[in-house]
């Protein structure tokens, strides 16, 4: 697989961006379809890279680097592991979803809709940025950079309280992201390579610094997951975040944090991962019983998703430091899944939400009679958010819970717990919107729109495939989790290695 | 008879020092082209000077600039060891060359004041006086500043090159001087202005004093002003140090004032203020240029060997500088003030490249300096620009809504306000990987850390510019938003350009800086 073809995936959208900046005002509809086009032809791009890759071959593949900063050693240098390409598919496909469902919405105090698409196009080149970027320092900087275009997302398109909502989200990963800033420079020094390529730092890091290397890391990531106790920033910017927005910063931007874990915790600091790990293991289990708590008891239904969000991303926090290839690479597919899932969850409640103009369950009741399909297609994402067998999600749950399993009893069985709130907070919001007596607001509102369709038509199908064969994807995920255990020094117990995953 | 004889004899002939004046020539020009400004005042008509005041100024810098870069390899002492021309010396008369260039651009901004003039005409009229009240709508320009400033330049040029204390003093004073006036210049809101200027001189007087009367002890102890005689006496000998360490620590109260260093700070707030919003972009960028260059050298050729000594201190003063200047940031609600904050705060930032005391802290603090003074000067700029009937709108709840009343300005205004939060692909960002990355190497991790939490917390208040001025909706009788002459078109796009391309491009200027970064012996 050729490099060129991850640098066009970040190209396109950068340069869609740009085009869709310099439009005179009033443009709105032609911002519209350029930025459409541009992801289409991001989308086109990804699958034919992703065609290209070879699930056995190296674990880098595509790698590209030229010098950018020769003072600190600094490379401008891409490529993808199986963990990667994964997450940049998974990007290529959200963003044309997101503009599809975000073409008609309505921008508060009559902003133009051709800065959303504008910023929506440059946050898709910083997401690529951060996961096809193989050099520590290039990573930081999107990692970073990533928050600017979130944060005017955030905060021009939000909701009542967006304001509040996108300072927050901002400080809470600044915060994050300087102290991992000293963690980076400080990586420089701890290993004798005086590098920032990734592939020359793993093995090479001083035990002595590890610890604090890894905290460093450890933090920025947990912000961005996050883990509790550091969400609390989520609800607020999954909330008050325009849908699109909402849609990429749970689909996609809070998965670096879990694949930052993946990629640069455990391969980098392996004697610290193990350290840290029963701690890791502690909080994700909280997050998972807390979230899916918290959840159950939300009345505004995309604070809901955002605290699922929170459960959701414990499990994956499980199967990472589960250090199982099974956990592992269940964790990823959850990612990828979990971004379809939440992507369709949100849009639905999205949709939804256009109807009714209100954000509370409680304003609604009886919606089914009213708009059937809508009805169906919110009922179906709901219960692949709580893994319905024959759904993609309940392949990568199964799949963290047993690689859980094999190595940590207790907390696998604690997780479990999570799966019947899960069953809770879905179904009964379910219930309270849609059957019942018909709500107050509740008129004759317009089922499921073609464009509506077009949106949603594409995660399902994808939801439904990878239930069923989910082989594709995770024979690419597969080599790449396995490369990372071994960094991290772990094989897997005999009996069960591998055996759940084929 | 005799005893006349014997004197004579005994008396040393007066060598004259050779000069070498080549490597002068960059402070030469700046100082020549002060005096002809003088001159020019003194002698031509009111259009002339109109005229050629400020080309003559802004070709002033121009030339400096090419004379640096025509005699940058050129390391010399010269006038018997008091006038260091070396890479440091040399990287920092550029940076003031080209940063003075830009603020003599704002400076000469026509358009933008209905008067004329950012300053105003006669500073000296009692302020209320019906005379005064006639200037506040009169359209009289005067062209006193450029002389001034160009004395100031010189000044800042000679302030980081001195060897020697006595000559540092002195270019301390021909730098601040011209300063304390042109604080008082505000053409609106001359009270503020007066009383900034009157509160910078007198703490700038005081500061002065501790500077020379630290300059006294370590003659006393070391016998000579001379910097290295400073460092060769306080190495290795079993002298007591307390007389080294009272001279060190007043000497560097004088600088650190200079360079708005917490706790030595009180001044910045009410004189960013009240100094015509021009003057303080100079200030704020050039001072603190000069400044800590002339920490650089007195920390790394006269205090490098008894680290020890003062290290726990200084870390003391930056930890106070960072804190100060990002807490007493967020309760701020005048743009001017919150920039005289974050420069506090920066100056804690700065004093991590200045401890580091290596060739990597040298580099690093010479390029976080050029960063901020971009910046800064940018963002000064924009200040000038955002306005009601009665000057400057400085109050931060007049900025509301402004990106969408100006959407280009409020651009290019969060571009400034993300380099000083240090967000990637800004130079901020640059300077700050630098210069805590020399932290770190010389063991200043821990302080490196908390410089970090500091910027978390001014991220906050630059970041609630950036909420108030994109996210909330404009007042009703909101400012306007003045459309400027090249003269300030330039500057914010030079401004904008430099911090975007050091914050992706900073081979170069890196190159240069750690090319630069040793003192000649």
């Amino acid at each position: 697989m050729s490099g060129y073809w991850l640098i066009a995936l970040g190209a396109i959208p950068l340069v869609g961006a740009l085009i869709v900046a310099l439009l005179p005002e009033g443009r709105d509809e032609q911002a519209k379809q350029i930025t459409l086009g541009t992801s289409l032809v991001a989308l086109v791009v990804a699958i034919i890279a992703a065609a290209q890759f070879k699930p056995n071959g190296a674990r880098f593949q595509g790698n590209l680097s030229w010098t950018w900063i020769r003072a600190f050693g600094v490379s401008f240098a891409v490529g993808v592991d199986g963990i990667a390409l994964v997450m940049v598919l998974l990007i290529a496909v959200l963003v044309p979803v997101v503009v599809i469902a975000s073409w008609n919405d309505e921008t508060p105090g009559n902003r133009s809709p051709r800065a959303f698409f504008g910023w929506l196009l440059a946050l898709e080149v910083m997401m690529v940025g951060v996961f096809v970027a193989t050099d520590v320092f290039l990573f930081y900087v999107f990692f970073e950079a990533m928050l600017v275009p979130m944060y005017f997302l955030i905060g021009s398109f939000g909701g009542p309280r967006r304001q509040y909502a996108a300072m927050k989200f901002f400080l809470y990963s600044l915060l994050g992201g300087l102290i991992m800033l000293a963690a980076v420079i400080t990586l420089y020094f701890a290993s004798p390579t005086h590098s920032f390529a990734f592939m020359k730092l793993v093995g090479t890091v001083d035990p002595g610094y590890q610890k604090l290397l890894f905290f460093g890391f450890f933090i920025a990531f947990a912000i961005k997951a996050p883990l509790v106790p550091f969400h609390t920033w989520l609800p607020d910017a999954g909330a008050e975040a325009p849908i699109g927005g909402a849609v990429l910063l749970v689909g996609v931007l809070d998965k670096v944090g879990t694949f930052g874990f993946l990629r640069y915790c455990l391969p980098l600091f392996p004697d610290a991962s193990r350290y840290f790990a029963p701690m890791v293991l502690i909080l994700s289990v909280i997050g998972i019983i807390y979230g899916a708590i918290v959840a159950v008891g939300q009345r505004d239904m995309k604070r809901l998703v955002a605290y699922t969000s929170i459960a959701h991303f414990g499990f994956i926090g499980l199967g990472i430091f589960a250090f199982t290839t099974q956990g592992g690479s269940g964790a990823v597919l959850y990612m990828v899944n979990h971004g379809l899932s939440t992507g369709m969850l949100f849009i639905a409640v999205g949709i939804l939400i256009t109807r009714g103009k209100s954000r509370l369950i409680g304003d609604y009741g009886g919606v089914a009679s009213v708009t059937p399909w809508l009805s169906g297609v919110f009922l179906f994402a709901g219960l692949s958010s709580l893994a319905l067998p024959g759904l993609s999600t309940f392949v990568s749950e199964f799949l963290t819970l047993v690689g859980t399993f094999t190595v940590h009893k207790v907390y696998a069985i604690l997780a479990t717990i999570g799966i019947i709130f899960a069953a809770l907070y879905v179904l009964w919001m379910y219930q309270r919107l849609f059957h019942g007596p018909k709500g107050e607001k509740v008129g004759r509102w317009r089922d499921l729109s073609g464009r509506e369709a077009w949106a949603i038509g594409p995660l399902l199908v994808l939801i439904v495939f990878l239930g069923v064969y989910p082989k594709p994807i995770l024979s690419v995920i597969n080599p790449a989790v396995k490369a990372t255990m071994q960094d991290v020094g772990k094989t897997d117990p005999a009996p069960t290695a591998g055996s759940a995953a084929k | 008879m005799n005893g006349v004889v014997n004197t004579a004899a005994d008396m040393a002939p007066i060598h004259s020092p050779s000069i070498a004046y080549v490597a002068l020539l960059p402070m030469l020009i700046m100082l020549g082209v002060a005096c002809a400004g003088v001159l020019i005042e003194a002698f031509t008509s009111r259009a002339t000077r109109m005229l050629i005041q400020a080309p003559l100024a802004m070709a002033g810098c121009v030339a400096a600039l090419i004379t640096v870069i025509v005699i940058r390899n050129k390391h010399v002492a010269t006038a018997a060891g008091a006038v260091a021309i070396d890479g440091p010396t040399l990287f920092l008369e550029g940076s003031l060359a080209v940063l003075g260039l830009i603020s003599i651009l704002l400076v000469a901004e026509r358009k933008v004041d209905a008067g004329g003039s950012a300053l105003v005409s006669q500073a000296a009229l009692a302020v209320g006086s019906s005379r005064d009240r006639a200037q506040a709508t009169a359209t009289r320009v005067q062209t006193e500043a450029y002389p001034l400033i160009t004395f100031a330049l010189s000044g800042m040029m000679l302030f980081p090159a001195s060897n020697n204390l006595l000559l540092m003093f002195v270019s301390l004073e021909v730098l601040s001087l011209p300063l304390y006036l042109l604080t008082g210049l505000a053409r609106r809101r001359r009270l503020l202005s007066q009383e900034a200027a009157v509160k910078y001189f007198l703490l700038g007087a005081f500061a002065s004093a501790f500077f020379l009367y630290g300059l006294a002890m370590l003659y006393g102890y070391a016998g000579t002003v001379n910097l290295h005689g400073i460092f060769a006496a306080s190495s290795g000998t079993n002298k007591g140090d307390s007389l080294l360490l009272l001279g060190f620590g007043l000497l560097v109260v004088g600088l650190l004032f200079k360079g708005s260093v917490a706790p030595f700070h009180t001044w910045t707030p009410d004189v960013y203020q009240g100094a015509p919003t021009p003057i303080t972009g100079f200030m704020a960028a050039c001072t603190k240029v000069a400044a800590f260059g002339a920490m650089l050298r007195v920390f790394y050729v006269a205090f490098g060997s008894t680290s020890w000594d003062w290290r726990p201190i200084m870390w003391g003063v930056a930890i106070i500088s960072m804190l100060v200047g990002a807490i007493f940031g967020l309760t701020q609600t005048d743009v001017k003030r919150l920039l005289a904050y974050s420069s506090i705060a920066h100056a804690g930032f700065l004093l991590v490249g200045v401890m580091s005391l290596s060739p990597a802290g040298l580099s690093s603090t010479m390029f976080y300096l050029l960063t901020y003074a971009f910046a800064t000067l940018g963002a000064f700029g924009v200040v000038t620009l955002v306005r009601t009937s009665t000057g400057e709108a400085t109050h931060l709840s007049q900025w509301a809504g402004l990106a969408k009343r100006s959407p280009l300005l409020a651009g290019v205004f969060t571009i400034f306000l993300l380099s000083f939060a240090g967000v990637p692909l800004t130079a901020g960002f640059i300077g700050k990987f630098v210069i805590f990355r020399a932290g770190i190497d010389a063991g200043l991790g821990t302080l490196v850390v908390i410089a970090l939490v500091a910027s978390a917390i001014a991220a906050f208040f630059y970041l609630r510019i950036v909420v108030l001025m994109y996210f909330s909706d404009p007042p009703e009788d909101g400012p306007t938003v003045a459309v400027p002459g090249w003269p300030t078109q330039v500057a914010l796009a030079v401004t904008a350009a430099a911090t975007i391309f050091l914050g992706i491009f900073p081979q170069s200027i890196l190159d240069v800086a750690d090319k630069a970064a040793h003192f000649v012996s």
